[in-house]
């Protein structure tokens, strides 16, 4: 119990140095690994009831700030198989990426980066906040971490902050996501008015009997929320009840976080960070927040389908969307950021189908089992990404050709990254794609088909980048410069982890440990349990889809050849909007500066200055002038006033003088 | 009935005092303003004399004329040179001053002369003697002025090291 | 010819009229200052002659005087210490040219 202590206590401590840091990461995963083992098999009665009901269970919870008896936040720690997971899958990463840093923070000739402690703090800050938002016990603590993480990830994603671009994506980061946190927000709020609590055990979960801080998800408890809201005096507003709308307001907190469709902007430009912090919380652990917040709520969403309906839409819009701009980008970094958008919104799309009625409700699954295959891989490839840019200086992979001989580590690990994401059988990304696919299939054909698209154009452009960076001819290097080559073992030593991780991540019975309201699916578990429950359907189909488009991408891009270029000509339209990832930004930009600026603020600036100001100014140009005008009575000269007074003296007595006569 | 003697003196004192104070306000030599005004501090103190009060014609002569003139005249040297004629007079101010005095003295010769009850009196009375000027003066009690007269002179002393402060050189 | 109290009333009216005149006319703030001692001093006339024509048996007025002296000395050095601080910055006495803190 008392190594949550541990776990969260270190990380407010600014690590001074890479080791520290380093080292202070690899306890905490451990502790994490402990923790979550003995959370998933200890069989303590407090996680899991004999029935094999896996449980919520509060760790502690400590009031923080008490306002009224009603109203009072609390801080604490909530343990269930979400929580276990996100624990264990963000301090992996976190733990790589440190390691890693200690290489990439450096130059060919060893030399550290100016600011290295300060990214140190900044990554260790940033863990404690994610840790924090996952083992939040009440949604208002959920918030204030989720506020965290975003401030810290704007900190990271502004490192190099004496470079222009790195400054406005930051900014541009952290007003998305702030943007979309209002929603949040207001979504809170209206929640919390209605039911007049935060807890998520009593949102979504009612107390085991016998247990103090235990309780099991259930849907009456979900449904005693629901009716809360129906009894309240306005149970519909603009066209949905009000919990639909609270739900969808949360939802958009999670949409800014996880880069879904009208709120992406930020996630492409968020690549101006270094690139360990790319891996770090644009592909593995903040932008799986929006994730993890619906799947949090999923028992109040289950209420709502309106609500869900909404995220499968939206989920897999951008899912197709990430995956078409994908293809056309040259800087790898950005290719990795748009499939990483299109992969947040296969787990959204994924729990937007989830039903308790279908299997369990195994979209809720799939998502987090998506969730964890993700973040291993995508780490992955973001690492190595990482380590190409630190080779090369470059970012733009016309300038990469043909390294697999000079970087044989990366390009294996590579190699099995882009295996992994492009769902091949046994690599992780297999399973819980399958999964995810086996979920929209049952919930709808017509999504099915368009995920199974999505699928294979992650294939596609998967391997197309794939091919660019290590196959074609090599270019020539330069004179002065030496050839490019594999990097330390500190950064070399994450990668291949993650790659064996990303191997095997995929037999992990993911259905046994992690369901919506904690039962499990399997019967009996052994190590084959996942391929043994496959639906092979659906599997073959997702198979099939992704050696064609694996194929497509060999053809095309194995060799340098002309194919590219002619399918570019005739579909030329196509790609210009994906070069320029159907010009979202400029659709923002044009909002913002001509809609925004042009018809609202400047009205408001005219009147402020004309009208505000100018009767501010008309007053005292008034005031000013009067005094002017009346100055000469405030003379000063007491001879004057003496005149004055002695004339008035006079009159007054000879008026009293005639008076008198 | 007065003596010829007494109205020959009055009338020296009268037209000292009138021709004096006009003549110390309309000269433009202002050295010559401070000495028409001690002529005319000293023909208050006659008329005090005259009216049988010594000790403070004693006390006029001694601080007024004594005291503040030699003071006027410290201050005059030290701020002008002899012989410096002021500046005319602006003639508005001129008329001014003239119509707001002429005014008042018509205003209050008027109601003195023409409704003045107390025109028959005439000047009774013993000189004070010196026992009981300073009796009155330290006594407590009823119609005495040891109060008064503490105050004085714990303004005395303020205003003396006022002066101090402010004529003295500020210190840089 | 008896010598009433307004026989030596008007005189001591003109003084004070004299000092009036002074006071609104001068730029000098010497002369000023001489104007208002004659001004005090045609109070002071006042007093006495009052004291001794109407109340011969009481001693107020003598006193009242006396004490005007006194407070006319103090005023007139702390008046005197001003101006000379003032000629001592300003190298001027005259009320129309110390305008320095006016407005």
């Amino acid at each position: 119990m008392f190594l949550f202590l541990g776990l969260c206590g270190h990380k407010m401590k600014h690590s001074v140095a890479g080791i520290l840091g380093t080292l202070g990461m690899g306890v905490t995963m451990t502790l994490a690994y402990i923790t979550a083992f003995t959370y998933f098999f200890s069989g303590n009665p407090e996680f899991i009831t004999a029935e094999g009901t896996r449980l919520q269970s509060v760790l502690f919870n400590w009031e923080w700030l008490a306002f009224t008896d009603k109203l009072s936040i609390h801080l604490g720690f909530l343990l269930d198989p979400i929580s276990a997971l996100l624990l264990v899958v963000i301090t992996t990463i976190s733990f790589m990426v440190h390691l890693y840093s200690n290489g990439y923070m450096r130059d060919h000739h060893g030399v550290w980066e100016t600011g290295f402690q300060r990214f140190y703090a900044f990554l260790s800050l940033f863990s404690f906040s994610m840790l924090g938002l996952v083992v939040a016990t009440n949604i208002f603590q959920m918030y204030i971490f989720w506020e965290l993480v975003g401030a810290s990830s704007y900190l990271l994603i502004g490192f190099y902050y004496t470079k222009p671009s790195a400054v406005s994506a930051s900014k541009k980061a952290f007003i998305v996501t702030r943007f979309a946190d209002l929603g949040f927000l207001i979504g809170i709020l209206i929640l919390s008015y209605y039911t007049g609590t935060f807890d998520f055990a009593n949102f979504t979960s009612t107390g085991v009997e016998g247990m103090t801080n235990a309780y099991q998800i259930s849907s009456a408890t979900a449904q005693s929320v629901l009716k809360t809201f129906a009894e309240n005096p306005v149970p519909v507003f603009m066209g949905g009840s009000v919990l639909t709308w609270a739900l969808v307001l949360i939802f958009m907190g999670g949409m800014g976080k996880s880069a879904m469709m009208p709120l992406h902007i930020w996630l492409p430009d968020a690549m101006e960070g270094p690139t360990p912090v790319s891996a770090l919380i644009h592909a593995a652990t903040m932008v799986v927040a929006g994730v993890y917040l619906v799947a949090r709520l999923f028992p109040l969403y289950l209420m709502e389908e309106t609500a869900l309906d909404i995220i499968t839409v939206v989920g897999a819009l951008t899912a197709f969307y990430a995956a078409m701009v994908a293809c056309c980008q040259v800087d790898i970094k950005r290719v990795l950021a748009f499939s990483t958008i299109s992969q947040i919104a296969f787990m959204m799309v994924s729990l937007g189908v989830a039903r308790p009625e279908f299997h369990h409700a195994v979209g809720y699954m799939a998502s987090m089992f998506h969730l964890f295959t993700h973040a291993m891989f995508k780490a992955l490839l973001f690492l190595c990404a990482g380590a190409l840019i630190h080779a090369i200086g470059s970012n733009d992979y016309t300038a990469m050709h043909g390294l697999r001989k000079h970087m044989p580590i990366t390009h294996i690990t590579f190699l099995v990254g882009c295996l992994a994401i492009a769902g091949i059988i046994p690599f992780a990304g297999f399973f819980s794609k399958d999964e995810i696919l086996t979920a929209v299939f049952g919930h709808s054909t017509f999504w099915y088909i368009w995920m199974s698209a999505v699928a294979g154009l992650t294939a596609f452009y998967m391997f197309r980048l794939y091919y660019l960076i290590f196959w074609w001819k090599e270019h020539k290097v330069p004179e002065g410069h030496h050839a490019p080559h594999d990097q330390p073992w500190t950064m070399t030593l994450p990668l291949v982890i993650l790659a064996l991780i990303s191997c095997v991540a995929g037999f992990v019975p993911m259905g046994n440990l992690v369901t919506w309201n904690g039962q499990p699916m399997f019967e009996s578990v052994n190590f084959f349990t996942n391929i043994s429950e496959l639906n092979w359907s659906v599997a073959a189909v997702s198979l099939a889809v992704a050696i064609v488009a694996i194929v497509i991408a060999t053809v095309m891009y194995r060799k340098e050849n002309p194919l590219p270029a002619k399918m570019k000509n005739l579909f030329p339209r196509l790609w210009t909007w994906c070069f320029h990832r159907f010009y979202w930004d400029e659709l923002y930009q044009f909002i913002t500066h001509k809609i925004i600026f042009g018809l609202v603020s400047k009205p408001i600036a005219w009147f402020d200055r004309h009208i505000i100001d100018g009767s501010m100014d008309g007053m005292a140009w008034v005031t000013n002038r009067v005094s002017y005008a009346i100055r000469g009575l405030q003379s000063g000269s007491i001879q004057f006033y003496v005149w004055i007074y002695l004339v008035g003296a006079l009159l007054l007595g000879g008026i009293t003088a005639i008076c008198l006569i | 009935m007065e003596s010829v003697g007494s109205i020959i003196v009055y009338v020296i004192i009268a037209l000292t005092i009138v021709i004096c104070s006009v003549l110390a306000v309309t000269t433009r030599k202002i050295l010559r303003a401070a000495t028409y005004l001690l002529f005319t501090l000293f023909a208050t103190a006659a008329i005090y004399f005259k009216l049988n009060y010594e000790f403070l014609g004693a006390v006029q002569i001694a601080v007024y004329a004594g005291g503040i003139v030699v003071l006027f005249v410290f201050s005059i040297l030290l701020t002008s040179h002899p012989g410096d004629n002021s500046a005319a007079l602006a003639s508005k101010k001129k008329v001014l001053g003239l119509v707001g005095s002429l005014l008042l003295l018509a205003v209050a010769g008027y109601s003195l002369i023409s409704r003045c009850q107390w025109a028959t009196a005439t000047a009774t009375g013993e000189n004070p003697d010196m026992n009981l000027i300073g009796e009155t003066l330290l006594g407590s009690g009823h119609g005495q002025y040891l109060l008064p007269f503490e105050a004085i002179s714990v303004l005395l002393l303020a205003c003396i090291i006022g002066g101090v402060v402010v004529a003295r050189k500020s210190d840089k | 010819m008896e010598l009433t109290i307004l026989w030596y009333l008007i005189p001591s009216l003109i003084m004070f009229c004299c000092g009036v005149y002074g006071f609104i006319t001068r730029k000098n703030m010497i002369a000023i200052l001489i104007s208002l001692e004659l001004m005090i001093n045609a109070v002071d006339i006042n007093f006495v002659v009052f004291n001794r024509f109407l109340f011969p048996g009481e001693l107020e007025g003598m006193f009242f005087t006396l004490f005007a002296i006194a407070l006319a000395a103090a005023e007139t050095a702390l008046a005197i210490a001003i101006i000379i601080n003032i000629f001592r910055i300003a190298q001027k006495v005259d009320v129309d040219d110390v305008t320095k803190m006016k407005y």
